[in-house]
């Protein structure tokens, strides 16, 4: 668990995360709350805080008695929004680094293709 | 929400030293809560006017709405594992397990006998001669199969290693999850059950200075360091709980960041480091020496 941000939302992050590589499929049951607790060793309180986080987004979804269930469409929806995050998160620090150390557009292309091809 | 613990204004003297200052706070019901503070903060006198151990010299205290002094509907409704239980001269643990079958109606004695495997626990061993460690999960197993909606743990593991601690947490965590109940954990370590804490309480000398959620705790402090110069400029006249220097480098412990802020650090250079729950706590309760001092003259 990363200190830094609230323990929910990592826990969120990587059911989504185990829904986008497959791991979870669609309409496939996650894990409970009490399961995720012991998992991680949080208390289950944080660990239903985080799931809740995406059944307010649609991602999961209940169903009553039996247990939580990802909701089908959600990984195409998870990938759109990760997509405009890479934008954010990855892009725009890659693009200021590479400013600082004089790199230019054209030069980090390059180094991009060279990477994807080795 | 329900209200296990609700003190106000309690104090507890003892001639010119006062334990307990003034503490008003709840705790709500079914939630794991820390009770933390250093040595002689006033964590047991807490814990022992809670549990109507000792005597409030005044304020209030209600337990399951009720005042918990010599009070049995309260009282077989509590478990308090202390931190140094004593046993009578020749009780052997199994002689422990069958008599709390009396004290707490809600008994699992199943769950007993599998936490006494966990531990490994001798039971037919005279206790005086068990080690330091074996004591404690005595109390640790009475604790958890007491299944007592209001459980408290002072410090219950003296002299436990580190594979029977993770036992505790982990049993822990699984029947409260299953039989959900109100705890309340003092430890000195802090690192290792932060994240089983749902509400955290900080105590030192005698007041209550954190009454907080363990979510809003968490990111609640940041650690920033790079050259003095820029770390100066960035804290400006923000509150500084902690400070370090070296040569012509700082490192300065500040409260909540916004993103803008985080990211406005990283472009003037500096690092920015989280700071866990013990840390922040070790910050916010060591003052130096002249300061207490002053504190106790005042």
């Amino acid at each position: 668990m990363d200190e830094s941000r609230p323990i929910f939302v990592q826990i969120a992050e990587g059911i989504e995360n185990d829904i986008l590589s497959g791991v979870l499929a669609e309409e496939g049951q996650v894990p409970s709350t009490n399961e995720f607790a012991s998992f991680y060793r949080i208390n289950p309180a944080t660990a239903g805080k985080g799931v809740n986080l995406l059944v307010e987004a649609g991602i999961l979804y209940k169903k009553r008695g039996i247990g939580m269930f990802v909701a089908e469409g959600s990984r195409q929806r998870l990938v759109a929004k990760r997509r405009d995050q890479f934008q954010s998160e990855y892009v725009r620090p890659l693009l200021a680094e590479a400013g600082k150390l004089g790199i230019s557009p054209a030069q980090l292309t390059e180094m991009i293709e060279k990477e994807g091809t080795a | 929400m329900n209200a296990v613990i609700e003190a106000s204004g309690l104090t507890k003297r003892f001639g010119d030293v006062v334990a307990v200052d003034d503490a008003t706070f709840r705790v709500e019901e079914n939630q794991i809560s820390g009770l933390l503070g250093r040595n002689g903060a006033g964590k047991t006198t807490m814990m022992q006017l809670l549990t109507g151990q000792d005597f409030r010299t005044s304020g209030e205290v209600r337990v399951f709405g009720e005042n918990p002094v010599e009070n049995s509907r309260v009282l077989s409704n509590v478990c308090f594992v202390k931190e140094s239980q004593r046993y009578p001269e020749d009780f052997r643990p199994t002689h422990v397990f069958r008599s709390a079958a009396w004290f707490f109606p809600h008994w699992d004695a199943a769950f007993a006998e599998r936490l006494i495997a966990d531990f490994r626990l001798p039971l037919n061993r005279r206790i005086k001669k068990l080690s330091r460690g074996q004591v404690s999960a005595i109390g640790v197993i009475v604790g958890l199969a007491s299944h007592a909606p209001l459980t408290f743990f002072d410090e219950p593991y003296l002299g436990l290693d580190a594979v029977a601690r993770q036992t505790f947490y982990d049993r822990l965590l699984e029947d409260y999850a299953e039989n959900p109940r109100t705890v309340v954990l003092s430890t000195h370590l802090i690192d290792e059950v932060s994240n089983l804490l749902e509400h955290v309480l900080v105590i030192d000398e005698g007041k209550i200075i954190v009454d907080s959620s363990a979510e809003e705790l968490r990111g609640s402090a940041t650690t920033v360091a790079g050259s003095r110069s820029a770390v100066d400029a960035f804290i400006g006249a923000r509150e500084v709980l902690h400070r370090d220097d070296l040569g012509g480098l700082a490192s300065v412990t500040v409260g909540r960041l916004s993103p803008a802020e985080r990211l406005a650090a990283g472009q003037a250079g500096l690092e920015l480091a989280p700071v866990s729950l013990q840390q922040l706590i070790v910050r916010m309760t060591t003052s130096d020496e002249t300061q207490s001092e002053r504190r106790r003259i005042a």
